[in-house]
């Protein structure tokens, strides 16, 4: 009879103090390169963009970070307080603009439309209302998107994905975790359950359907360490988790890059014209 | 001269302005001048930013007293040595990543990087033509040998530095951060200065290294610029991720104590190797 083999934890934790100073250091020299000195970001009452803004105030300082709150209807009155909450701990003016005049000018066009595609508009209407904060208040919007939101393409293309740079795009949700509660972000914050908040209830890892605890492990052996699949399996992972975390990677790398352009000519933009965005700066 | 006083210029650039770089560093060679110090260091591409990527041939100089960027600097070299990083253009227009050693208004010595990391964030192998000659070379302190970031990732340039002579390992790099663990330092700083300390130690040699600071899009890099002693001893540091000049004396009477006590230089066979070397390389 063989044993059920466990796999073996691997050890996520990250240096906060390090963490902090490269990914603070990183706004602003993001910032100052393109003349600019203020951010502007969407606070969800989440943990992502609780632990950006203590970023960009870190980086800034809390006079040059703009935040906002942009509830739909549905949207939970506990998301709109912990908003609140990270931005009295911050020192910083919270804005709100309310989304659902927005949304539902679309949605109510196309009556029983699912809720995917209601999610995605929502998320869309507020990128619209970050970006014309940005141009307004001459600041840059700052990206919330965690490692594993990216790698397993649980975001809304030109939604919540759409930034100008992204501080927590290398951390899984489990390092996002703890450097919040490092930077004491609110605890209440940091331990309830994440979720996309499009409708009551509603958990991120009910929707993926495995909790962040467990794909970030194995995320981190895929992709970081580079295991095979059978090497997952060997590791005690179950095969079709593997398979269908795997899977799901894949099938969203077209959320991880710009849309490919057609080669016609001898030099092409994303093929053979290759600058850093900070190139002459 | 046994005591060298060495400054580290541990810079961040400006992407493909070498204006803006090259008055960056006349004012921190100003600074250098001011505090003594007799030899400065700067690091890998310190004229040009380092992802140059489709910039390689419009950042392209030549190390000669006509040149806009070199003018001055060879000029600077008459009252301190410096130890530059720029884009060499050959007479047949191939792109080096290049350092060189610019002394009493000459240029002393040009090093090509001779290892192009091309493999995961790096593409250094697409934009720019592989050195192939490692040399040391003589200076007023002595005689000394330059590498670049990759260059001593491998064993070999070092060890062939220090059997052409070199007690001085002058070594520059742009070395993006990467690896981050619960330990207080990220593990390619552990790395570099691992191999560092163990370059002085079993050369029984100086060994200098000037990394340098700021970003390049998502890119960091970490500073924490060293000189290890022949006794493998942290002699001097500069700040990690930040702008610094950190000057350090380095006494070359460490060499004649070192070695009295640990003659690994003298014991060598370099025979031995150059023996088993053809061997291995032409066993096919």
């Amino acid at each position: 009879m063989s044993e059920k083999k466990v796999p073996a934890a691997v050890d996520l934790s990250i240096n906060s103090d390090l963490a902090r100073q490269i990914l603070a250091g990183f706004i602003r020299s993001e910032l100052a390169r393109v003349g600019l000195s203020k951010a502007v970001l969407g606070l969800s009452g989440g943990v992502d963009s609780a632990l950006a803004c203590v970023l960009a105030v870190e980086a800034l300082g809390a006079k040059n970070v703009v935040a906002v709150r942009m509830p739909y209807r549905t949207s939970s009155q506990e998301s709109l307080e912990h908003a609140q909450l990270v931005a009295d701990k911050a020192g910083i003016d919270l804005l709100t603009v309310p989304i659902t005049e927005m949304a539902d000018g679309l949605i109510s066009r196309f009556p029983g439309m699912d809720q995917t595609r209601r999610g995605n508009i929502m998320a869309r209407c507020r990128m619209i209302v970050l970006y014309d904060l940005s141009a307004e208040q001459h600041g840059l919007v700052i990206g919330t998107g965690n490692k594993t939101e990216i790698l397993l393409g649980y975001t809304t293309l030109f939604g919540d994905s759409a930034c100008a740079l992204n501080p927590l795009g290398d951390l899984y949700k489990t390092q996002v975790r703890q450097l919040s509660r490092d930077l004491s972000v609110p605890e209440v914050i940091v331990a309830k359950p994440p979720t996309a908040d499009l409708f009551a209830g509603q958990t991120d890892e009910a929707d993926l359907g495995y909790t962040y605890a467990s794909v970030d492990q194995l995320l981190y052996l895929l992709v970081d360490e580079r295991y095979s699949i059978s090497d997952c399996v060997s590791a005690g992972y179950e095969p079709g988790f593997v398979e269908r975390v795997v899977e799901r990677i894949r099938r969203n790398q077209f959320k991880r890059m710009l849309p490919p352009i057609a080669k016609l000519s001898n030099r092409t933009v994303g093929y053979d014209f290759l600058y850093l965005r900070d190139w002459g700066t | 001269m046994t005591q060298i006083h060495i400054a580290l210029a541990q810079i961040n650039t400006v992407l493909g302005d070498t204006q803006k770089n090259l008055g960056k560093h006349l004012d921190y060679i100003h600074q250098a001048v001011s505090q003594k110090a007799d030899l400065i260091v700067f690091p890998e591409l310190s004229l040009t930013g380092y992802v140059l990527q489709d910039l390689v041939p419009s950042v392209a100089h030549k190390p000669r007293p006509e040149d806009a960027l070199f003018g001055p600097l060879l000029a600077a070299s008459r009252e301190i040595d410096i130890v530059v990083g720029f884009v060499d253009e050959d007479d047949r227009h191939r792109f080096f990543i290049s350092q060189a050693y610019l002394s009493r208004g000459e240029v002393a010595h040009v090093h090509h990087k001779v290892y192009l990391p091309t493999y995961g964030l790096f593409d250094e192998g697409r934009f720019f033509a592989w050195g192939d000659e490692i040399r040391a070379f003589d200076t007023r302190f002595g005689r000394a040998g330059m590498l670049i970031c990759e260059d001593f990732w491998h064993a070999s340039p070092p060890y062939l530095l220090w059997l052409d002579g070199a007690d001085l390992l002058l070594f520059s790099s742009a070395s993006p951060g990467r690896g981050l663990t619960n330990e207080p330092k990220l593990e390619s700083a552990r790395w570099v200065e691992h191999i560092n300390r163990a370059y002085a130690s079993l050369f029984t040699s100086f060994v200098v290294h000037t990394n340098r600071v700021g970003y390049e899009d998502g890119l960091h890099f970490w500073g924490g610029s060293t000189i290890f002693n022949p006794d493998g001893e942290l002699i001097a540091q500069a700040p990690y991720h930040e702008e610094s000049l950190t000057l350090a004396t380095v006494d070359l009477g460490g060499l004649h104590r070192t070695r009295a006590r640990l003659p690994l230089l003298r014991d060598e066979r370099t025979s031995l190797v150059n023996a088993e070397l053809n061997r291995i390389v032409n066993k096919g």
